[in-house]
């Protein structure tokens, strides 16, 4: 695989291998940069990080740190976990329990001589916020104490890459936020590439730069989060990202212009329909933030725009937001959104009642109709 | 009161363990850790001198240990002298009989460290040796000195296979055990009670001695 021009620093990972675990993997993260690899379980996340961290060994590829191979199956290269210099955060922690919080830290900083290793250890412990804490032992401490423990373990030892495996899964919400905003503000001193694994969309849009989506083993789409959650490749990245908008329609021409045919609706798009032969079905894909419902009796801005008719299937009250959900004459499918729930309280919505809501062309999105392709970097 | 026995019997028990401890930690490690194929047989084989009558089990050994049988003859030929009736016949019969007790304790204790302690110790820079001194055998410790206390005691008292091995020869293979036993055929019940009482003292000391080692975590996990 041609590797990506990048900064010294950066991780390109390309693993390839038809069982027992399938992968097709490839993607990169540059320094200082927080990958998120994102994807149900089983997806291979987790595999993943463990071949980065040398714990797992794949049958073809190349992992590549910085320039230095770590693992190259062409040349029959593959470094052992403690020649790889990578911080690893372990899902469970994986905390040495018969050691202290100081001496947990310790066993990192082993190439140094004893009194720096104490020095350096408790400043790692001070710089994750646990000073006082250095002579308890892992059964001592918090879910969160431990998390914390294990962070400054990873990073003790001037990792050049930090490996986070499901981090904040085993703690309570409020803790698992302060965590997040800790790694959030932690990034800001270490310029080295930060791979996190996690199965929460919200949390990986939330802390990384870029999500790679993993889907058995496969990696079918990088890119900041947005542009993912917007412009999903396929509808298969589109249903791993939790995106229930998607629908099938046809390609066709109406006075002169392309227009998507939905049903009894000649749609207009927005990008992308040019290119489109007449005829193509296509599966197209509309985010929630893109659905305007029009205010009963007053008119508003948008109207015009791909303007629909539906009946409310499902109100579902969630505090101030109300999710919303539509059916149409024509298909089975629904149309998802969501409004605050004055707005829904003021615009008489209930069950069964129809209502317009216009779909914007700038968010409406097109895909292939059955697409399986490999990467694809939306940037 | 026999102390010739009772320096055969201690000498037996702290040679079985001294020679078992590195064999139990290799085997326990082996068999906690690893899979391969035969694994179950070699736990049954490992298990098999815990289910068979000590006569039975001292049949057999007697049976390979003569100079006609292949390991007996091999043997000789090596060390110039044949096994039976020898202090090295009951020392090798008695590992062979204390292997469950020293390897099945040690491996549940690794069986208990989870997978990726190893795993984070090699990620922090530890080569799997510094990994086993220094993350593994202070978390499998209490199975160590279980595998040392049982193993210790049970050769102290064992009796069945001793006596088909080595016989009761004076200050070569008659055991504390054996000793008794001889005392009471001879009607000497005064004799063989001090002898029994001094086997139950040296029983007691040595597992008080290895429980109070093990700290009191052990006491917690029983």
């Amino acid at each position: 695989m041609p590797e990506r021009p990048g900064s010294p620093a950066s991780l390109s990972v390309s693993l390839h291998q038809p069982g027992p675990i399938p992968l097709s993997a490839e993607f990169h993260c540059e320094a200082g940069e927080l990958l998120a690899l994102v994807g149900p379980s089983g997806s291979g996340k987790t595999t993943l990080l463990r071949a980065i961290a040398g714990l797992y060994r794949p049958a073809q590829g190349r992992i590549a740190c910085g320039g230095e191979a770590w693992f190259d199956s062409g040349r029959r290269l593959s470094l052992p976990p403690q020649g790889r210099r990578v911080g690893l955060v372990f899902q469970d922690y994986a905390l040495f329990p018969h050691l202290t919080a100081l001496g947990n830290v310790m066993v990192a900083l082993d190439h140094l001589p004893p009194r720096e290793r104490r020095r350096r250890a408790g400043g790692w412990l001070s710089r994750v916020h646990l000073t006082g804490l250095e002579a308890r032992y892992p059964g001592q401490l918090s879910g969160g104490q431990r998390q914390r423990v294990a962070l400054a373990r990873a990073l003790a030892r001037n990792p050049r890459v930090l490996l986070l495996d499901e981090p904040f899964s085993a703690v309570d919400q409020v803790t698992r936020r302060r965590l997040q905003r800790e790694l959030a503000m932690l990034r800001e001193q270490i310029r080295i590439p930060i791979v996190l694994v996690t199965h929460d969309l919200d949390e990986a849009a939330a802390l990384a730069d870029r999500l790679c989506v993993l889907h058995g083993g496969r990696s079918l789409q990088a890119g900041p989060p947005e542009a993912l959650f917007r412009r999903p490749a396929s509808a298969e990245v589109a249903r791993v990202l939790d995106r229930h908008n998607l629908f099938s329609g046809e390609v066709v021409e109406e006075g002169g212009e392309r227009r998507l045919a939905w049903g009894p609706w000649r749609l207009e798009v927005a990008a992308g329909l040019e290119s489109l032969p007449v005829g193509e079905r296509v599966t197209w894909y509309l985010p929630p933030s893109d659905v305007v419902l029009h205010r009963r009796g007053r008119p508003s801005q948008g109207e015009r725009e791909n303007p629909v008719r539906a009946r409310v299937e499902s109100l579902v009250v969630l505090g101030g937001i109300t999710a919303v959900s539509l059916a149409f004459d024509h298909t089975g499918q629904t149309l998802s959104f969501d409004i605050a729930t004055h707005a829904a309280r003021r615009n008489g919505l209930a069950r069964g009642e129809p209502v317009q809501v216009s779909l914007l062309a700038a968010g409406i999105h097109l895909m292939a109709a059955e697409s399986h392709e490999a990467v694809r970097e939306t940037t | 009161m026999d102390w010739t026995a009772l320096s055969v019997s201690l000498r037996l028990a702290a040679f079985t363990c001294l020679l078992l401890l590195p064999v139990g930690l290799w085997m326990g490690r082996t068999l906690a850790t690893t899979r391969f194929r035969g694994k179950p047989l070699c736990e049954a084989l490992v298990a098999l001198p815990l289910v068979m009558p000590p006569t039975v089990l001292g049949f057999y050994l007697m049976q390979a240990f003569g100079v006609e049988a292949p390991f007996g003859g091999l043997w000789a030929r090596v060390f110039g002298s044949g096994l039976n009736f020898t202090f090295t016949g009951i020392l090798i019969a008695s590992l062979v009989a204390n292997l469950p007790f020293a390897v099945q304790p040690i491996q549940r204790a690794f069986e208990t460290v989870p997978a990726n302690l190893r795993e984070a110790a090699w990620c922090s820079g530890l080569s799997p040796w510094q990994t086993f001194l220094r993350i593994e055998l202070p978390l499998v410790w209490p199975g160590i000195i279980s595998a040392l206390a049982l193993t210790f005691a049970h050769t102290l008292g064992e009796f069945g296979v001793i006596l088909m091995v080595g016989g009761a020869i004076d200050g070569e293979t008659r055991t504390l055990a054996i000793a008794i036993y001889d005392r009471v055929q001879a009607f000497d019940e005064a004799g063989a009670g001090i002898m029994s009482a001094m086997l139950l003292l040296v029983s007691f000391l040595t597992i008080g001695v290895v429980y109070g080692l093990a700290g009191r975590r052990r006491w917690r996990r029983a």
